[in-house]
């Protein structure tokens, strides 16, 4: 099994083709999304599949250390990723087609009207543990 | 309470259940049923032979579940009547539930889960700690491979090779959380090389013997990977070598070499070393000849370049590495250093900074 992350963006991604930013949507319209996002997980979880999946709030700050008993660096601007990924979900499959298909299914959420966004997933292979060879 | 002890008793007895009948997921059922049990019983009242407590407790909470099952009634009847064989069973049935978990129709990562979870008798929730998934997720993973599985009959003939695949995969897991995958393989494997001649077995359990006894030695206090040259040797176990040289020996005098046995015999070279300069690189290219023979891999003709340049000298590792694809994986940083080690520097370098550029960034951002 590999694990893959879906990385679901805001911006910095090609229009999706359904492409009605959500604050347009109605609350049924969201409401059918958010659904189909936690059947997907669900379904996942039933064929072993899902590892984990978290929507991230718009809220962020950069940071960094500055020094030993100084207060943290916390200026901008920057390209800060909360402009650019709303969330993630990571699934732990057999192939690489297999994560290909799961990550097509996940972009058909519905969106305004109740159409497929067709949104563009970022995926991303975690790093493998190395195999053990005769060093 | 022996926890070990119980673990170890876990797969015989699913075995013996299987054996008579039962069907897989059924059987692990009553076993575990039958586990609680003993953890209330044992304390106070411990059996002379908790293997045939344990059996007769089980099949006892299989009758049971057998019998709940009205849609079962005509098995209930086949299980009632069908005598009690005695203790003295010659079949090993643990050898089988290897087997079974190894079965051609699971994927690789279900058979791993399946062999944890079966014949090492680890919960659900330590092997989702250990590959890091929820624990939701392994429970759908194994019962979806028990399903898969529960058809099949004991009287197929199991392919070792696959088992030991597995195992192997097991013992590449490393480890995290509580259960040392690590050590849970070598564990597993020792268990079947004691219940089976086959000497690949014993070649894959010195392997696993001998690598884990360079284990304390890999890893610098500050997490980093630490080179077979320059690892402390004090640090190794020499238990675990000296165990893993017996074990691979014996296995060696039968004759019948494969691949596990050959990369053992690497590994026993380099565990017997003194220091790394003392290392037996010509025995050590004649071993890889024989990988090479056995498997045709790719990455093993790339390491046998690195020992050609060892034994021979810098050319003729450069010449053994001409030979192969430059597209392999470290082809480039084993090319650079050779010629490191042939007074180039200046392409030594080129190719040590072209390696690191085309390197997965392991371990740092």
């Amino acid at each position: 099994m590999a694990k893959y992350l879906l990385l679901k963006h805001y911006r910095g991604a090609p229009a999706p083709v359904n492409d009605v930013p959500m604050d347009q949507w109605t609350p049924e319209e969201i409401s059918a999304y958010v659904q189909y996002m936690q059947d997907f997980a669900a379904r996942l979880e039933g064929t072993g599949e899902f590892v984990d999946s978290q929507a991230l709030s718009p809220e962020g700050t950069f940071v960094r250390h500055d020094g030993e008993g100084r207060p943290p660096v916390t200026d901008g601007p920057f390209a800060e990723t909360k402009d650019l990924i709303a969330g993630w979900m990571v699934i732990d499959v057999e192939t690489y087609e297999r994560a290909l298909e799961l990550a097509g299914e996940l972009s058909a959420a519905p969106g305004a009207g109740g159409k497929p966004i067709h949104e563009w997933l970022e995926l991303r292979p975690f790093y493998a543990e190395q195999p053990t060879v005769t060093e | 309470m022996n926890e070990s002890l119980l673990r170890e008793l876990v797969p015989a007895v699913i075995g013996v259940l299987v054996r008579r009948g039962a069907d897989f997921a059924v059987a692990e059922d009553a076993v575990q049923d039958a586990l609680v049990e003993a953890v209330r019983v044992w304390p106070d009242d411990s059996p002379r032979d908790p293997k045939g407590w344990l059996v007769t407790v089980a099949w006892r909470k299989f009758l049971d579940a057998v019998r709940a099952d009205t849609s079962r009634r005509h098995r209930e009847v086949r299980g009632e009547t069908e005598p009690v064989p005695g203790q003295g069973e010659a079949v090993d049935d643990t050898l089988q539930l290897y087997f079974l978990c190894a079965h051609p129709s699971l994927t690789p990562a279900s058979s791993v889960a399946l062999t944890l979870r079966a014949v090492g008798g680890l919960t659900t929730r330590q092997i989702a700690q250990a590959y890091l998934v929820p624990e939701a997720t392994m429970a759908q993973r194994i019962s979806r491979a028990k399903r898969t599985v529960s058809g099949v009959r004991f009287d197929q003939s199991g392919d070792v090779a696959t088992v030991l695949r597995v195992l192997y995969l097991v013992f590449n897991e490393g480890y995290s959380g509580d259960v040392d995958l690590a050590a849970e393989a070598i564990r597993l494997t020792r268990q079947l090389a004691a219940k089976t001649q086959h000497e690949e077995v014993a070649g894959l359990l010195a392997l696993m013997l001998l690598h884990h006894a360079r284990r304390p030695a890999r890893t610098g206090s500050d997490g980093r990977l630490v080179p077979l040259a320059e690892q402390d040797r004090g640090l190794w176990n020499t238990q675990l070598i000296t165990e893993g040289v017996d074990v691979l020996q014996t296995a060696l005098a039968r004759d019948r070499l494969g691949e596990f046995q050959a990369q053992a015999a690497i590994a026993a070279l380099h565990a017997d070393a003194p220091t790394a300069e003392e290392t037996d690189w010509v025995q050590i290219v004649e071993w890889y000849d024989e990988l090479v023979r056995l498997t045709d891999s790719p990455v093993a003709r790339l390491n046998r370049a690195v020992a050609v340049g060892e034994a021979d000298g810098p050319r003729a590792g450069l010449a053994a590495l001409a030979e192969l694809d430059p597209a392999l994986p470290r082809h480039t940083a084993v090319a650079a250093y050779l010629h490191e080690r042939d007074g180039d520097p200046v392409t030594a370098a080129r190719l040590y900074a072209e390696a690191a550029r085309s390197a997965p960034n392991l371990g740092c951002w």
